[in-house]
């Protein structure tokens, strides 16, 4: 009895556990999904929790029942994976071995990397964040009551889980106000690391003065060292200060700790991955699937999804004892909120950047990409139906592992 | 895709002036960046510029500041001096590197 192990059971280690116990023989293969708790969170939702769109019990389902029959589901903290010797100590004593590790321990929001950030006085009182479930419950009691003065919304450093989201809560922000009728008593401020809000060329052209149109302030540029909580500033390196009533931090991503004490991950706990294999550089009996490897794509669950479907293709191959001949693209695929019922879609991966045009049937769309429309946004809204009934239990969907060409305008490449 | 001429050498740009592709670039065509946006290269700018090269060569992107910091070894604050007020984005014009992006 062969036995895969997988560290995690959120997003990619519920798909990439569904699959394999569907593709390995029963008899001969175990799979095993180790996790904190039965609390599997809809993290896109989180985007959504702020405001009062979703309410808490929409983004939570039983981690075990979203895993097949055949999945065995261990409760524990992982205190390391032991590589030497294929196992992995749990921080009650009990040690698993395996003969393939997957890691799927994805990427938590860390406030304590920047000096002054989880200050006790102001966490979740003006500091907040809504990357994790308690941040995101937290803002949503402050909005609920706010009423009104400097809204700093701030991107400590890339790369970071979803990173379209900063961009969504700007966008709801300014609905929500609106909405409310107290927009003319918030400041917004957008405050990224990066040069500006949207930073490839042809998303650049076309939105770059959306959110100067919505009256949200830019500061780009901005690389953090710390906040100054009791004088509500965010300072930079080069001396820089924004002052805020409200800051809503996305804090440095990093990978899980347990990576760390395992001494498989880079300096933000990331697994370093063959970026078209996603097996681990150093092991190969391990591979390292969502967010918690160092390919150059984006930190989502769409990415997760066409990864965990190449991996499968690839493992197979490996224990068959072939050569591993799949490679991933890169592909992402993300709706954009942008407020008032609208949202963008944008696709794209590696080597092409998000174009306009039609999506998912070539020039018969429905969906319009990187465009503004009322059906992205049930698109977006649907997605939630579709991760839990679709996604997790590992039925196809109707988009193409590897990023299609088909029904984007590739002349505006071809012109640059 | 636009080119330019750098250092007597035709290379490929993007619109802002990046350097697009890897392998066109040497250290004589950074010297020639760097004095392009008026950055006086010293062996501590040297130092940077090589980790940008040698860590995209093998992750696939430019290093953030952080990453510069933290595995290259030069704190961040003396990154702003050696490279006042955008040192992300002047490091990777120096090395011939794309620009720091998000995913739009």
């Amino acid at each position: 009895m062969k036995k895969v192990l997988i560290l995690g059971g959120g997003t990619a280690g519920t798909m990439a556990a569904n699959k394999l116990s569907k593709a390995l023989s029963p008899a001969d293969w175990s799979v095993t999904v180790i996790d904190v708790d039965d609390n599997h969170r809809y993290q896109p939702g989180f985007l959504f929790l702020p405001f009062g769109t979703y309410k808490p019990a929409q983004v939570t389902k039983s981690r075990r029942k979203y895993l097949s029959k055949g999945v065995s589901l261990v409760y524990g903290e992982i205190d390391k994976v032991e590589p030497a010797d294929n196992s992995v100590l749990l921080t009650d004593g009990q040690r698993l071995t395996y003969d393939y590790l997957i890691v799927a321990t994805g990427v938590t929001p860390r406030p304590d990397q920047t000096p002054g950030m989880d200050d006790e006085a102001e966490w979740h009182k003006s500091v907040h964040e809504f990357y994790s479930y308690e941040g995101s419950v937290a803002l949503a009691e402050k909005l609920r009551t706010w009423t009104g003065g400097k809204l700093v919304i701030h991107i400590t450093e890339m790369p970071i889980k979803c990173p379209v989201a900063p961009l969504e809560f700007a966008f709801l922000a300014d609905a929500f106000f609106k909405d409310k009728g107290i927009r003319d008593a918030v400041d917004i401020t957008y405050v990224t690391p990066l040069d500006a809000a949207f930073t490839k060329p042809i998303a650049a052209q076309a939105f770059g003065t959306t959110l100067e149109e919505k009256g949200i302030t830019v500061v780009p540029d901005f690389m953090i060292e710390s906040v100054d909580a009791e004088a509500k500033k965010i300072v930079a390196y080069d001396e820089t200060e924004v002052p805020f009533d409200l800051l809503v931090t996305i804090p440095l991503n990093m990978g899980a700790d347990c990576i760390a004490r395992s001494g498989l991950g880079n300096d933000l706990n990331l697994v370093p991955v063959d970026k078209f294999t996603q097996q681990s550089k150093a092991h190969a009996n391990i591979f390292a699937l969502g967010d918690s490897n160092d390919i150059p794509a984006s930190k989502a669950g769409s990415v997760a999804h066409f990864k965990v479907d190449i991996f499968l293709e690839n493992f197979l191959q490996l224990i068959a004892g072939s050569d591993m001949t799949h490679k991933f693209d890169g592909h992402a695929n993300c709706f954009i909120e942008t407020g008032g019922g609208k949202a963008m879609l944008i696709d794209f991966n590696y080597d092409t950047e998000p174009l306009p045009g039609k999506f998912p049937y070539g020039s018969l769309g429905p969906m319009g990409l990187l465009k503004e429309t009322h059906l992205n946004h049930f698109g977006k809204l649907a997605f939630r139906w579709v991760y839990w009934n679709m996604l997790m239990p590992g039925r196809p969907l109707p988009i193409s592992t590897l990023m299609s060409l088909s029904g984007k305008r590739t002349d505006l490449i071809a012109a640059k | 895709m636009p080119t330019t001429t750098i250092n007597g050498r035709e290379v490929f740009v993007d619109d802002e002036g990046f350097m697009t592709e890897y392998d066109q670039w040497d250290e004589t065509m950074g010297a020639a960046l760097a004095t392009a946006i008026g950055v006086e290269m010293t062996d501590d700018h040297w130092k940077a510029i090589r980790f940008l090269r040698d860590d995209f060569k093998t992750q696939g992107e430019t290093p953030t500041i952080r990453r510069v910091s933290t595995v290259g070894g030069i704190d961040t604050k003396q990154l702003f001096v050696l490279f006042p007020k955008k040192p992300a984005k002047k490091m990777a014009y120096i090395a011939g590197l794309p620009k720091p992006h998000g995913c739009v």
